[in-house]
């Protein structure tokens, strides 16, 4: 009885869920980013709002890199010579300030948003 | 070589703080130090080995290998906290009577919860990957300090994070056993939670969610996230500056699951009283 009852409630809401997660297929947005010398190019960059957005982070260095932004939410390590993709957004209208939390000093960007 | 070692303090903290509360939370259970270690150990094995495959895994399934191991990672490291907390409230409960019955310790006999040792080596795998990366990267730069600095820096930032770990411990270690119950299992609930908001920002970083992944506040100004407390709120409590409506709504779902679930079972392995409704 208990199973059956717990069945009763999992199945609705897990369909649900699979609605609510299913993919919308709207067009992809790409940003390719670029890491040399421990500094990102382009340093900075415009993306639209409201969109989500694959940024893909090029680190053409031998070293790693960990990509990390506190407006976006996001960090990700990038091993040398490797490319990954990060999905961002989508966004409000405003200024993302990312960096490479290895090499803060020099790896600095910000994304304006509009 | 301050930066480099606060680097690896950072790294090293969440995972202290979680073997801290784990070693707390065993405290009772005969011969738990080797279960600990052996998880701590495979960690660390882990995380080499994670270290050693992130270049060609960072280009898996179009630049998301990394995300989909966290992914896993942090998948599982869930399951085992949500399955410990869920079990234990029942064993608490069995413990509790067993004592009444043979009015004698519990400390013998008491099986080991693997779940938190395998959720222990999942954590040391997870935040020790990225050390291990973050090292090795600066010691094979071209323009890198001497090895010597490097490994200074390092051990520096982990035995700083191994000491808040201890800290937390010996805090945790001055409740008596039934309050160190109950505090650990809040704890270990609020730890599932967080794991549960960081799954949920791996999902939507790998593109694997597209909605509700908007921050839904900023309370950056007040604490941020990189500030010394919030490293601290978030390693513990799983506190984010600017979590997404998915990470909020995780978060919350886990906790409740938590808390009802373990009340659910506590009533249920309660002996027969006489009840005033008949149970449908």
């Amino acid at each position: 009885m208990q199973r059956i009852r717990l069945a009763l409630i999992a199945l609705p809401l897990s369909s649900l869920l699979a609605l609510w997660a299913a993919p919308s297929g709207a067009a992809e947005l790409e940003f390719t980013l670029t890491l040399r010398n421990h500094r990102f190019e382009p340093a900075e960059f415009k993306l639209p709002a409201g969109q989500r957005v694959k940024l893909l982070v090029h680190n053409q260095d031998g070293t790693p890199e960990e990509f990390e932004s506190h407006s976006l939410n996001r960090e990700k390590v990038v091993p040398g010579g490797a490319k990954v993709a990060i999905y961002v957004g989508p966004l409000k209208p405003g200024r993302y300030t990312f960096f490479g939390e290895y090499n803060p000093a020099t790896a600095q960007g910000v994304i304006v948003v509009d | 070589m301050f930066s480099s070692a606060l680097i690896v303090f950072r790294e090293t903290l969440e995972a202290a703080l979680f073997v801290g509360i784990i070693a707390a939370a065993t405290r009772q259970i005969a011969g738990r130090a080797r279960w600990l270690n052996a998880g701590i150990g495979a960690g660390v094995l882990g995380a080499l080995v994670l270290a050693l495959l992130a270049e060609r895994m960072a280009a898996w399934n179009e630049g998301t290998g990394q995300d989909m191991a966290n992914i896993a990672i942090l998948g599982l490291a869930l399951v085992m906290l949500v399955w410990h907390s869920l079990s234990s409230a029942t064993q608490g409960r069995q413990m509790a009577l067993e004592a009444r019955e043979l009015g004698s310790a519990v400390e013998q006999g008491q099986r080991p919860p693997w779940a938190l040792f395998v959720a222990t080596a999942l954590a040391v795998l997870r935040e020790g990957a990225e050390t291990v990366l973050f090292v090795s990267g600066s010691i094979t730069g071209p323009d890198s300090p001497a090895g010597a600095t490097v490994l200074l820096s390092c051990v520096l930032g982990l035995a700083a994070g191994a000491a808040v770990g201890a800290l937390v411990y010996f805090g945790l270690s001055r409740f008596s056993l039934r309050g160190l119950f109950n505090a650990t299992n809040v704890l270990i609930a609020f730890l599932a939670a967080s794991i549960a908001s960081q799954l949920a920002k791996a999902l939507a970083q790998a593109g694997l969610l597209e909605r509700w992944t908007t921050p839904l506040w900023d309370s950056s100004a007040l604490v941020a996230s990189d500030s010394a407390m919030g490293t601290l709120l978030h390693a513990l409590l799983g506190y984010d500056a600017r979590p997404s409506g998915v990470q909020v709504a995780s978060y919350a779902a886990v906790l409740l699951l938590i808390l009802v679930g373990a009340r659910w079972a506590r009533v249920r392995r309660e002996p027969p009283k006489p009840r005033a409704f008949p149970r449908p």
